[in-house]
């Protein structure tokens, strides 16, 4: 009866997997670093069905060899210590298998921590990627403009997210270009990735943040290069520009829409240093005495429970899951799409 | 504080909770005084410092945190069952999550763990009490005043809505304003102090107080467990003390250990936590192992195997134990070197859990098994553990964690882990050991009920988790949209915690029913079971054993009925016994009184609440209490009636 249910349920479960492998995002990558994850994923799986099946096949057989309605009565069980042999063997293998494991982790975690291969002479794209309250700003340094809760991205491109945040721990992950990192106050942490593919992909923060961190998704949209430099040039001469006076306002708000800006908002309120300036820099507070400084002038947003509350937010519908404002959205002509067509560029 | 912010309101389920908690009170309170049972309460349990009491009211106080956190899950699974839901709103769901989560872990898994090992350790190893059964007795209310002043949040001042992690900055004042996550600190400081000094009294009661013969590896196995669990707490627990009171000094009094301002390091809070919090899984996690082993070998009829590779793959995990924090963020940024190491160590666990379960497997082989309801649990552990242990190798990969981190793929890991691993366990050995506690057996037959409802519901709530992280549902999201196609997912998540929840309720009414129309035991061993607990009769007299055992082998009681060696060899003595005592219960109130000061900020209430806790500590200190005796006629006379003889 038990093992029916269980059975039911895995079968059940392999069904919803195959019927919808390119809903599940892990497994349906767009770039190396996410295929990488990926085949890594999928090879311990494998795995680790063998190892179930070991199990379950010693299981199974012990229990229905043995027990006590299929013994005589007067059978009395031997007294057992155990078995050198025996215990050699369920020591060395699970050694080998955790062996193999480790060399296919630490080889794939070096892999996705660094600009995938074949990309690694072309000068990277640096983006930077910061949350506030419920919402990501994403600075292009280079292009000097700035949007919100959008992130455009050339395809085939070393892109160099720096990730930092106005608050509390968030998360950054777009599943089907690369696993996730946490964005903090106190320095920058760098994520690499590259989409070949074009297409629209929903990123979120999954670090639970406050209140309103399960509204904090994003659309990632990748684009061949022409459209991107088309699209920055666009920003750049539609967009307004972002002040300091907008940016203190975009901060203490809890939630918007999408916004871009023909400026950014790195030549007045600086990132955080990186790691190693956290490390060595011991006169340093928060890392960097820039962020610190920044942080003085703009301190973080009010959080009396008044003012976080959505709904005296104006304009802002917290069940918006991604929010689209085409009348913000100056990149007019690139076509948005579903997340269930990813193939649509 | 505002007065109309102390109680919370505006919502229709928080009046029902406290119109529920007010009925409640009074119910047990006109209830006591009309059957008079104020002094029957006052004297034989609320001043006991006899374990086995001590360990029944643990068990019970983590019966009903149960229930407590078992609402809180139906809650959640019901919010998320379809897209869009408004059952809670976000500040909600946040408290409900949250303290699911403490209430589970601190305050059902841990309690019901410690309540087993306070009954059944000094009976394994033959002894008397614990070491120190004042000790114990404040440890129980120090745990108990804890998880109350926990759970008054809910109605007044407001829940901690941070997670249970509460991580900073989202922790600190800055962006959690309300009391809620005053009262982690308190309510979490309190009971942790409680079982600190749970820890150092079963580590001196296991090493000093064992009967003559019984060397450490002739220990049972649930009593190893418990004696390398109790090492795990004096270790661990300090670091959360050090935390808690940090968190304190940073929300209370403005300090900045944590905070984003003035060299506060939010990082820091992450590390100490899960310092902590790592070595917490395998404290509830190793005396559960200790459990399985004892039922196994029991409906197996047989010793159990690789006795001694037991004993060390636990004493190996617990090193280990202290050697992985940091694969709970291996996303913090801190670079592939760092997590391939911390990599390498948590798979490394995998190994010596491998080798309990291929033992317990090897138990069963060749044995006479029999499935009666704690056996059922034992046998559903293990196929459904050991997809929890390989879904933790797979989380335990760096890369690969960075696809699974704080997705719903890591919840539905840990609830495999911790639901076959810990609750199974409790449950199962509470079906098994209740008989020895009050005399008859709970009925088996509503009991395999409840066990079919439960294990196959948990795979129904749990295992489409796996898929839904996959999917990219994050853990903590109160909603979510129609098109991230979560829906089905949730829902069918939603019909397996309601088919739990119809399990638990067997168990509850099994326990009804089982105090009604069990047949009594005259018996002390229902089980043939192998171990000394059993030589004692049920219901177990004060003193334990009327003589001290003699151990000559392991599984004494196994060897005196089947090979006859002896264990009751001596002549009855008079017996010293600790007498009863109120000022633990005291103390513990009073540490309730401090904490609630605390949380508000009163200081004046809180300072005196303080010099209170000195005084009485001060007195229990100096008291000249040497016990009671009981004499060769009483203990002649107990044992006559317990075995059912006319006097």
């Amino acid at each position: 009866m038990k093992k029916r249910g269980l059975l039911f349920v895995l079968f059940s479960s392999l069904v919803l997997l195959l019927s919808g492998c390119s809903s599940i995002a892990v497994f349906d990558p767009k770039g190396p670093a996410a295929r990488t994850l990926s085949s890594t994923i999928l090879f311990s799986i494998a795995v680790m069905i063998g190892i179930l099946l070991v199990v379950y096949v010693l299981f199974i057989v012990i229990l229905s060899k043995y027990r006590a309605k299929n013994s005589k009565d007067d059978y009395i069980p031997p007294h057992e210590e155990g078995n050198k042999w025996l215990e050699v063997i369920w020591i060395t293998i699970p050694i080998i298998i955790v062996t193999v494991l480790s060399v296919v982790t630490v080889k794939s975690t070096i892999s996705v921590e660094n600009v995938p291969k074949g990309y690694e002479n072309q000068k990277p794209l640096v983006i930077y990627a910061a949350s506030s309250n419920w919402k990501w700003h994403f600075s292009y340094p280079e292009e000097g403009i700035e949007t919100v809760n959008y992130l455009n991205i050339p395809t085939h491109r070393p892109i160099e997210l720096r990730l930092y945040s106005f608050g509390p721990i968030t998360s950054f992950w777009v599943p089907q270009l690369a696993g996730q990192k946490y964005a903090m106050s106190d320095m920058i942490n760098k994520l690499n990735l590259v989409a070949d593919v074009p297409g629209s992909y929903l990123g979120r923060n999954t670090n639970f943040s406050g209140e309103g961190s399960a509204h904090m998704e994003f659309e990632t949209l990748a684009m061949s290069s022409e459209q991107f430099t088309e699209w920055v040039d666009e920003v750049k001469t539609t967009a307004p520009a972002l002040d300091e006076e907008k940016f203190t306002s975009l901060l203490a708000t809890a939630h918007v829409g999408r916004e871009s800006f023909s400026t950014n908002h790195l030549s007045f309120s600086p990132a955080p240093g990186d790691h190693a300036d956290h490390m060595y820099h011991t006169d340093m507070e928060n890392g960097n005495v820039e962020h610190q400084e920044n942080k003085e002038e703009h301190p973080t947003p009010p959080t009396s429970p008044e003012e976080t509350e959505f709904d005296s937010v104006p304009n802002v519908d917290p069940n918006e899951p991604l929010p689209q404002s085409p009348a913000e959205d100056s990149s007019g002509d690139i076509e948005h799409t579903d997340h269930t067509n990813h193939e649509g560029h | 504080m505002k007065w109309d912010e102390f109680f919370v309101t505006g919502e229709p389920m928080i009046y029902g909770a406290m119109a529920s908690i007010v009925l409640a009170t009074i119910a047990i309170i006109v209830g006591l005084t009309y059957f008079k049972k104020w002094g029957y309460l006052w004297r034989e349990w609320l001043t006991t410092v006899d374990h086995k009491r001590i360990g029944v009211m643990y068990i019970l106080s983590a019966l009903i945190m149960l229930f407590r956190g078992g609402v809180d899950a139906i809650m959640m699974r019901f919010q998320t069952a379809v897209p869009e839901n408004t059952f809670l709103d976000s500040q909600h769901y946040n408290e409900v999550f949250t303290t699911h989560g403490l209430v589970m872990i601190l305050f059902m898994a841990m309690p019901f763990i410690i309540g087993i090992m306070n009954v059944v350790v000094p009976l394994q190893i033959g002894a008397r009490d614990v070491a120190f059964p004042r000790l114990n007795a404040i440890s129980f209310w120090l745990f108990f005043f804890g998880a109350m002043l926990l759970n008054l949040s809910f109605v007044i001042g407001g829940s901690p809505d941070a997670g249970w992690t509460a991580y900073f900055p989202l922790a600190s004042i800055e962006f959690s304003p309300t009391v809620g996550n005053n009262y982690y600190s308190l309510a979490l400081q309190i009971s942790g102090i409680g079982t600190l000094l749970t820890g150092i009294n079963f580590i001196v009661t296991i090493l000093k107080m064992r009967a003559p013969g019984m060397k450490l590896m002739r220990m049972p196995m649930f009593t190893w467990s418990s004696l390398i669990t109790s090492v795990i707490i004096t270790f661990a627990f300090p670091v959360l003390t050090i935390a808690l009171a940090l968190m304190m000094f940073d929300r209370i009094f403005g300090s900045q250990f944590f905070t984003m301002a003035n060299g506060g390091m939010d990082m820091l809070w992450a590390n100490l936590f899960w310092v902590w919090g790592h070595p917490e899984v395998y404290i509830v996690i190793l005396p559960a192992f200790g459990i399985y082993s004892e039922i196994i070998s029991t409906f197996s009829k047989k010793n159990l195997y690789g006795y001694s590779s037991m004993v060390w793959s636990m004493v190996i995990i617990s090193l280990l134990s202290f050697l992985v924090w940091a694969h709970h963020f291996y996303t913090m940024g801190q670079g592939a070197m760092v997590n391939g190491f911390f990599s390498i160590t948590t798979m490394a666990i995998s190994v010596p859990t491998g080798v309990k379960i291929f033992n317990w497997l090897f138990t069963m082989r060749k044995g006479k098994i029999s499935f009666t309801t704690p056996m059922l649990y034992s046998l559903a552990f293990i196929p459904i553990f050991t997809i929890g242990g390989v879904t933790g190798v797979m989380l335990a990969m760096a890369s690969a964690d960075y696809q699974y981190h704080n997705t719903m793929f890591l919840v539905a890991h840990f609830h495999y882990v911790l639901i076959p691993g810990t609750v199974f366990a409790v449950i199962a050995g509470f079906h098994y050991w209740f008989p020895k506690v009050f005399g008859f057996k709970l009925n088996d037959r509503l009991g395999k009920h409840a066990f079919w409802w439960i294990a196959i519901s948990f795979n129904v709530t749990f295992f489409p988790l796996f898929f839904l992280g996959l999917k990219g549902m994050t853990r903590r999201m109160y909603t979510y949209s129609e098109e991230t196609g979560f829906g089905p997912l949730n829902m069918l998540s939603f019909v397996g915690a309601l088919g739990l929840a119809i399990g638990f309720a067997i168990l509850v009414y099994n326990i009804y029913y089982s105090i009604r129309y069990s047949p009594r035991e005259t018996n002390g061993d229902p089980w043939d079971a192998r171990t000394l607990e059993w030589a004692t009769s049920s219901p177990i007299p004060a003193y334990n054993f009327a003589v001290t055992p003699n151990v000559k082998t392991r599984d004494a009681l196994w060897a005196a009925k089947h090979d006859n060696i002896s264990i009751f060899d001596e002549e009855i003595k008079p017996i010293h016994l600790p007498s009863n005592t109120g000022k633990p219960i005291i103390l513990g109130a009073i540490f309730f009184a401090f904490g609630f000061a605390m949380v508000f900020s009163w200081f004046i209430p809180a300072i005196i609440a303080g010099i209170g806790i000195i005084i009485v500590m001060a007195t229990m200190s100096f008291d000249r209490d040497h016990g009671i005796t009981v004499s060769v006629k009483e203990i002649m006379e107990t044992e006559k009636k317990l075995r059912g003889e006319t006097l």
